[in-house]
């Protein structure tokens, strides 16, 4: 009994406290100023996004209290003042970078992986593992706005979902894990969504990427060599086959780490794709959608992206070659440099205009940021174990 | 009062031996600057899939329940040789049979035990 009276008063004390901090911890405004040169930083291991500047290559402030970010997304309102930061934990938290803090946050699922937001802006959409299916909320207030289940098969089971990307005709096209089938839900009139269904486009289709154009939609496939297409102006004609059977006869090697399709892999009329479970980045023509080129490169590929420019591509790799990154130069579609930013190399981004790279080098807990026609390092930023990072320019662009 | 603590406080201890003695079994087998890195391997690498906490992704929940009663050269064989038809790759190269008890081990108890 004795404890008991002690320990109340002890526990309200440390109750205030607790919630004075994040009052004393909440960052600076950053004033008045645009916010085209700004992104975020994701730190997956704590729980926070850094606001970084691309021009003063720096950290501006920190948001703090955005849950399990071990696997996150971001994407940006069109005025480029919100990100919407998508975490593992099902949270999406509506993040005010300018203010930088949080403006509101709401637990919509148990295991989530990614979002986008609509062409109208209005919307933000959510893949979800746990349950399975894509919850849809107003941008503005992140109140649920309709709520689509991944289900199918004559038992009702609940598929993962994974490639959510935003298309034009405020449509949204994701891919369903489980069940391997990719749904097109138009929210033109988001009080009355409809759903197309593509079934039978192959198995475990891990990731999807929409072209920049808007038009084409690709599911990769972990469980067979190729990759599922679907042209969004004439979705009737169905899916069809790409690459199909592009490593036949070969052993694939283990997979530690899963490639991510998202990201602008598209340079002069050609797709540039990771090859799963091969030392290779696959290049394919966008008129014929036949294979051009293997690139060979020094592990297997997670991230494929080009600079926006498009002369190059950027590679970084899955574990145990997660410490390098290399560049392709697109004329003579050769490795032409082979930089080593350190362990865990796990993301990269380009500033809108290419002409620095940032990447993200979690066991160094840093950034650095890369100079992309010298190859020079430029500049160092502290960040714990980071992973993703989101620069604003994403706010304008299609399939993000 | 007392006489209700006490026997839950025994059990408390005991539980706690027998988890002492089996971690410093662990510990002859895996040297302990190596279990840092494996630490570090399982939350970051492994919770690519698996979610850094554990609580599953495209892989499933790796949490003590989801463990509870499977035994542990099962769940290290899995590890070594992955599980054909899904993703999880075969970790032969990168671990040794030793290590990858250890983490089955770590994992049936909770990393934040």
């Amino acid at each position: 009994m004795k404890t008991l009276s002690l320990a109340a008063p002890l526990a309200a004390v440390l109750a205030a406290a607790w919630l004075a901090l994040p009052a004393v911890g909440a960052a600076a405004d950053l004033g008045q100023r645009g916010t085209g040169d700004l992104g975020i930083v994701i730190e997956r291991a704590i729980g926070r996004v850094l606001v970084v500047e691309n021009s003063g290559r720096q950290r501006l402030a920190e948001v703090e209290g955005l849950g399990d970010l071990s696997h996150a997304a971001a994407v940006f309102s069109r005025d480029g003042r919100y990100a919407y930061v998508f975490g593992r934990d099902g949270g999406l938290t509506k993040v005010d970078l300018l203010a930088a803090s949080v403006v509101k946050r709401v637990e919509q699922a148990g295991n989530s992986i990614g979002g986008s937001i609509s062409q109208d802006g209005r919307l933000v959409a959510v893949q979800n593992y746990e349950p399975g299916g894509v919850k849809v909320f107003d941008a503005d207030t992140l109140d649920l706005v309709a709520d689509i289940p991944a289900t199918y098969g004559d038992a009702g089971a609940r598929s993962k979902v994974v490639g959510l990307a935003d298309a034009p005709g405020n449509r949204f096209v994701f891919t369903l894990y489980d069940a391997g089938e990719i749904w097109v839900a138009d929210l033109s009139d988001p009080a009355r969504p409809t759903v197309s269904k593509h079934a039978n486009i192959g198995r475990q289709p891990y990731d999807a990427l929409v072209t920049p154009d808007g038009r084409y939609y690709i599911a990769g496939l972990f469980g067979e060599d190729g990759l599922a297409l679907l042209d969004l102006w004439h979705p009737d004609a169905g899916v069809r086959r790409i690459l199909d059977g592009y490593g036949r006869g070969e052993q694939p090697l283990p997979v530690f780490k899963m490639p991510h399709l998202r990201g602008w892999a598209y340079a002069g009329g050609q797709l540039y794709l990771p090859a799963v479970g091969r030392h290779e980045v696959l290049v394919v023509d966008t008129a014929t959608w036949t294979e051009t080129a293997r690139i060979p490169v020094k592990g297997q590929p997670v991230f494929v992206m080009a600079r926006p420019d498009g002369r190059q591509i950027w590679v970084n790799f899955a574990l145990p070659d997660n410490g390098f990154v290399q560049v392709i130069d697109v004329l003579t579609r050769q490795v032409v440099k082979t930089l080593e930013p350190g362990p865990g190399v796990l993301h990269l981004e380009f500033t809108p205009r290419g002409e620095q790279v940032w990447v993200s080098v979690r066991d160094k807990d840093c950034v650095r940021v890369y100079d992309t026609a010298s190859f020079a390092e430029v500049a160092t930023l502290p960040a714990d174990k980071p992973s993703g990072i989101f620069f604003t320019s994403r706010a304008n662009r299609i399939g993000l | 009062m007392p006489s209700r603590i006490l026997p839950h406080l025994a059990a408390g201890l005991a539980a706690m031996l027998v988890a002492l003695g089996a971690a410093a079994a662990q510990a002859d087998e895996v040297p302990t600057p190596r279990q840092a890195e494996l630490m570090h391997m399982v939350r970051q690498d492994c919770g690519s899939c698996h979610g850094m906490t554990m609580k599953g992704g495209l892989g499933r929940p790796l949490l003590p329940e989801d463990l509870a009663g499977k035994p542990v050269d099962a769940l290290a064989a899995l590890v070594l040789d992955g599980i054909p038809g899904t993703p999880m790759p075969p970790w032969r190269g990168l671990l040794s049979e030793d290590e990858a008890r250890w983490i089955v081990t770590r994992l049936t108890q909770g990393l934040d035990r």
